[in-house]
This record gives C-alpha cells, sequence and structure tokens, in this order.
C-alpha cells in the first residue's frame, strides 16, 4: 500500500513496515529537544519526583533561547536551572545563549531525513524542512519522552499543499504560509500532517523550507513536512532521500500558481487575518525582524535588499535568530547594511515574538513584525496593534512609516 | 458545574499569557484568560466547566495554560474542537477534554452534567443532551490517574 511520507516515518519510529492513518501507534524517539522555558525548569522537579532518569542523554538537545538575556531574578534563575541541570543529567548537547531552538537545532547537525523527533516548544514542526517527523509536546509529556523514550501518536492523515511556477522577487515561504493560513484557517491543518510540495517548494532554501514547516503550527497542523532532495543533502552533507509515494491517500491536496501570490500581510490579532500587503496602508510605530521563523539568515538578506541605501522611518529592532547567522550576516556585509538603515541590534533570543522578555508593546503601538503570532496580548499590552508579514515587508514598511509593499522597493 | 462560554480560536497567550510565564502557576492562573473575560479567574468556581468553539487552546505548547484552568478548579473542557498539542496536553495534567460538535448549543451559566466514558453531556439548564466524541480508553486511564505523571508513577512502581 503506498505510503505518504508522514506515515513512512511514524512506520519507521513504531518498528512496523506500514502504518495506517487514525490507528495509535507507539513511536521511538530518536531526539527530544527543549529550551530554558519548557524545558529543565519543569522536568528538573518531576524527574526528583519519579526517581528517575534521562533515557539516553546523548538523545536530548537543550537550548537556552527563551529568557535571554536574564533581566531580572526570575529569568536568571530559570537559565541557572538549565546549565546546572544539563551537568546533573549528563547532556551534552547543550546549547547555551546559541539562538533560537528551531534555528540551533539545525544548524548543528541534529536533525535527519528519517528521524522522529519532539521538541518543547510549538514551533518544533521546523524540523519537518529536513524530512523528519518532528512537533511540539508539552512539559509533561516531554517528561514521559525523557523517561521512557516513547510517545504516542494517532498516524495523521496528509494535507498536501502543492505550489507550482516559482514565488515571484519579493515574496517568500513567509507569504505562502500567511497565505495558507488565511485560506484555510488556523486549524486548516486538522492537527494533521502538511506536505508542503511542488516545484516552487523545490526552489526553496532550507531555511526558506523551515519557516513553512515552522508555521504550520499556526496552519494547525501536527507537523509540516518538505520530502529530502539535493537541496537537504546538500545543506547537511548526507542523509536520504524521503518522500511520500505518489499515489499515496491525501486527505487533501490543493494545488496553487506560487507566481499568482503577492506579499502578504495579516492583521491584528490572527494570523489567519490575511490579505494581500496592496490592501494596507497603516501607520506604524515600530517594525521588527526577529523569531526562529523570521530573523534566519535567509530572513536578514530578504531585509538587506530592500533597506540596501536607505533609511528606516520607524524604530527598527533586529534580532538575529541564532548566533551563527548573525556572524554570517556580519562577515556577508548583510548586518552592516541593516545597521545602516538604522537598525537596532537585539539579542539572539525568541525576545519579543514570545513576550517573555523585557522589551514588550506599549498599549496601542502599531507593529509589523517577522515573528509567527499576533494574538492579542502576546508580544505585551493587549491593545497593541501586531501585523505579521515577511521580512521583504516588514523592511519596506520601516521605509516608509506605513505598511509598504516590498515590490516597489525591489524593482 | 456552570458553564463558562468563549468563542473560536482562543489561544494560549489569552489562556496564560507570555509575560506571566516566568512566574509559578498560581500567578499565571490570577490572568488566565482575563484578556476575553476579565472576571473569570476571580470568579470560576471548582468544578466550573469551560467551553470553547473550534481550535480551542491554539498556539503555544505551554502547559501552563491547562495548568492554569486546572489550578481554578476547572473539571471538564469541552469545545467544538482542541488544538491539538493543548488537547494533550489537558490530557496529560488529568484535565479531560471533550470533543462535541454541539457546543455552541451551551450558554454561559447552564448548569452541564458530563459523561466522559459515553461523550455525554446533559444541560440541566434547557434539559438537552449533546452528543460528544468519547475519551479513547486508553486517554481515559491517564485523566482517571489524574495525569501523565501519576500515571507514570503508577507504572514505575509495578515495573520495579
Amino acid at each position: 500500500m503506498a505510503q505518504t511520507l508522514a506515515q513512512k516515518l511514524v512506520a519507521r519510529a513504531a518498528g512496523k513496515p506500514s502504518v495506517t492513518p487514525g490507528e495509535i501507534v507507539t513511536c521511538k524517539v530518536d531526539l527530544a529537544m527543549v529550551h530554558d522555558s519548557s524545558g529543565p525548569r519543569r522536568l528538573k522537579p518531576r524527574l526528583e519526583r519519579l526517581g528517575a532518569k534521562v533515557w539516553d542523554p546523548s538523545k536530548l538537545v537543550v537550548i537556552t533561547d527563551h529568557y535571554l538575556p536574564a533581566y531580572d531574578d526570575e529569568s536568571r534563575k530559570i537559565i541557572q536551572i538549565a546549565r546546572d541541570w544539563v551537568k546533573e543529567a549528563g547532556v551534552d548537547a547543550f546549547y547555551d545563549a546559541q539562538g533560537i531552538c528551531h534555528v540551533v537545532l539545525p544548524e548543528r547537525g541534529h536533525l535527519r531525513p528519517g528521524m522522529f523527533a519532539v521538541g518543547g516548544d510549538s514551533h518544533s514542526p521546523t524540523g519537518g524542512a529536513f524530512a523528519a517527523y518532528m512537533f511540539g509536546i508539552g512539559a509533561t509529556e516531554m517528561l514521559g519522552v525523557v523517561v521512557t523514550g516513547e510517545i504516542w501518536l494517532k498516524v495523521p492523515q496528509t494535507i498536501a499543499m502543492h505550489f507550482d511556477g516559482a514565488l515571484r522577487p519579493g515574496v517568500s515561504a513567509k507569504d505562502v504560509m500567511l497565505f495558507l493560513i488565511g485560506r484555510f484557517g488556523m486549524d486548516g491543518g486538522q492537527y494533521q500532517a502538511v506536505e508542503y510540495r511542488g516545484p516552487a517548494i523545490r526552489a526553496l532554501s532550507m531555511q526558506e523550507r523551515m519557516t513553512l514547516c515552522n508555521m504550520t503550527a499556526e496552519l494547525g497542523g501536527q507537523t509540516g513536512l518538505v520530502a529530502s532532495d539535493e537541496v537537504t543533502l546538500a545543506y547537511l552533507g548526507k542523509g536520504d532521500v524521503w518522500d511520500s509515494d505518489p499515489d499515496a491517500p491525501l486527505l487533501a491536496h490543493h494545488r496553487f500558481d506560487a507566481a499568482d501570490l503577492a506579499p502578504q500581510v495579516a492583521a491584528p490579532h490572527s494570523p489567519a487575518n490575511t490579505r494581500p500587503v496592496t490592501e494596507f496602508r497603516e501607520k506604524l510605530d515600530l517594525a521588527y525582524i526577529g523569531a526562529c521563523t523570521g530573523a534566519k539568515l535567509e530572513d536578514l538578506r530578504m531585509a538587506a535588499k530592500v533597506l540596501k541605501g536607505r533609511k528606516a522611518r520607524t524604530r527598527l529592532l533586529v534580532a538575529p535568530a541564532s548566533l551563527r547567522d548573525q556572524q554570517a550576516a556580519e562577515r556577508e556585509g548583510t548586518l552592516g547594511i541593516l545597521l545602516d538603515a538604522g537598525a537596532e541590534l537585539l539579542a539572539n533570543s525568541c525576545g519579543m515574538c514570545a513576550g517573555y522578555g523585557p522589551n514588550l508593546l506599549a498599549a496601542n503601538t502599531v507593529t509589523i513584525s517577522s515573528t509567527a503570532r499576533n494574538f492579542k496580548g502576546r508580544m505585551g499590552d493587549p491593545a497593541a496593534q501586531v501585523y505579521l508579514a515577511s521580512p521583504y515587508t516588514v523592511a519596506a514598511s520601516a521605509v516608509a512609516g506605513r505598511i509598504a509593499d516590498p515590490r516597489d522597493l525591489l524593482a | 458545574m456552570k458553564a463558562w462560554v468563549f468563542g473560536d480560536n482562543v489561544d494560549t497567550d489569552v489562556i496564560a499569557p507570555g509575560r506571566y510565564m516566568k512566574f509559578g502557576i498560581e500567578e499565571i492562573a490570577k490572568h488566565c484568560l482575563e484578556s476575553a473575560s476579565p472576571a473569570f479567574a476571580r470568579e470560576v468556581k471548582p468544578g466550573d466547566i469551560v467551553v470553547g468553539g473550534r481550535n480551542f487552546g491554539a498556539g503555544s505548547s505551554r502547559e501552563q495554560a491547562p495548568e492554569a484552568l486546572r489550578h481554578l478548579g476547572v473539571a471538564v473542557l469541552i469545545a467544538e474542537s482542541f488544538a491539538g498539542l493543548f488537547y494533550r496536553n489537558a490530557i496529560n495534567l488529568g484535565l479531560p477534554a471533550v470533543v462535541c460538535a454541539q457546543a455552541t448549543r451551551i450558554r454561559p451559566g447552564d448548569e452541564l452534567d458530563v459523561d466522559l466514558e459515553l461523550g455525554r453531556v446533559r444541560n440541566r439548564t434547557t434539559g438537552e443532551t449533546l452528543e460528544c466524541e468519547p475519551l479513547p480508553p486508553f486517554l481515559m486511564t491517564i485523566v482517571r490517574d489524574g495525569g501523565l505523571l501519576p500515571h507514570l508513577e503508577k507504572k514505575l512502581a509495578r515495573t520495579t
């Protein structure tokens, strides 16, 4: 029987030749990732209560990214627990202040096609860009994984999002996702697997594919997947091709022409509140380029293409998603372009996106942001207005002082 | 068993706002659902039921969202549908989440009786019975044990 990529990945982890959608299986976990907020601070007391140890410390990756830079007693304590606990638990793969977990994990070579992985964060589907089955779980469920090395799963059906043609200049993976979330809603993914396919997807770099899979969380899928191909293998320097069988049954198959897609903007307070950028002219107080979904090296490059030789009229904040990406951006001159345009540089952490840090949006502040969520109150005051858009659009809007179409500046 | 009714796509930032996440559950719970219903955290009574529309609990993996509801004494969640990650978290914390296609028929303040195993909600205020999806038996076991942590405790005690 023909199998989807999701079925193949789950079957391997479940130790079965094949699996059927709807079937409940127990999967062996190849890799578990946690960050400072959902990880050690919550795992440690529970492990102690159980008198249990980490099932396999070599399969656990711990990354600090939420409460950095620490700014008060609570955040310092949370970070310190992570630093102390990895030693206690014998975890070698500990990345402290190196950037956001979803970006650091593949950057340091922890993901390979064919893996089955879980993360203690809702944006964990990002790993699906590497044809790994990866999804987010909460801290108690992570405790279950950390103690047993296993997790239950209802074998998902697959929704295929097929993009023919090629994206136009100034249009990116973020626009694809905002469009899909607007079209299908925040529960469009029905907690199934969403597989991105077609020539327009194949043409995307690994970091752009990560953006697709990352925002599968906002589309309501359990995971997002892109089959591995020569782009994946070139990035990793190794690995196998994992793909769906062409005739594998799907829950739905949606087909689009990528060339039809304009830059998209999601208005407050939902990523599903999306329309083409041409329908917006709102004046802005702030432009923010940050987060796992919007400040990777590729994202910084997009912003730089727009900002080169220009000045931001609004305050522009840039929080590169990882230290390595920031260093690469610095070496190649991308970072210099952003700074010349007036950008203020923030730490390589989740920062304002999650509303965890000291920089929170004040009431009625109007912000355009390359992050994933504009839920009411997420980035600060519930009366703050957050618009989501691609790094291209955020940069063009910073220059105009109002929401603006980046295609006008890229021409 | 009084119902508190909310709409579609109630997200985890509304249930457990990020800016309070550095604190313990006591403090987070005080702000639970405050931007949707400022009175909720103050006035909800142990045994009350929270009712949502579609995709209740969308967003973050933070289990402080269902934990805050449980901390306030919420006994059961009922929604047309739940965000998958939130659903798993709720069950793992021993807070039953019932999928009920007819959840929108419930009005604020209705008195409800919920049978988790049969998947049935009786509305004592209207006399109506709503057919829902019963909780799968293996998830029912986790709920009955009080969540995944006590469930694991029992399991580990058996094996040692």
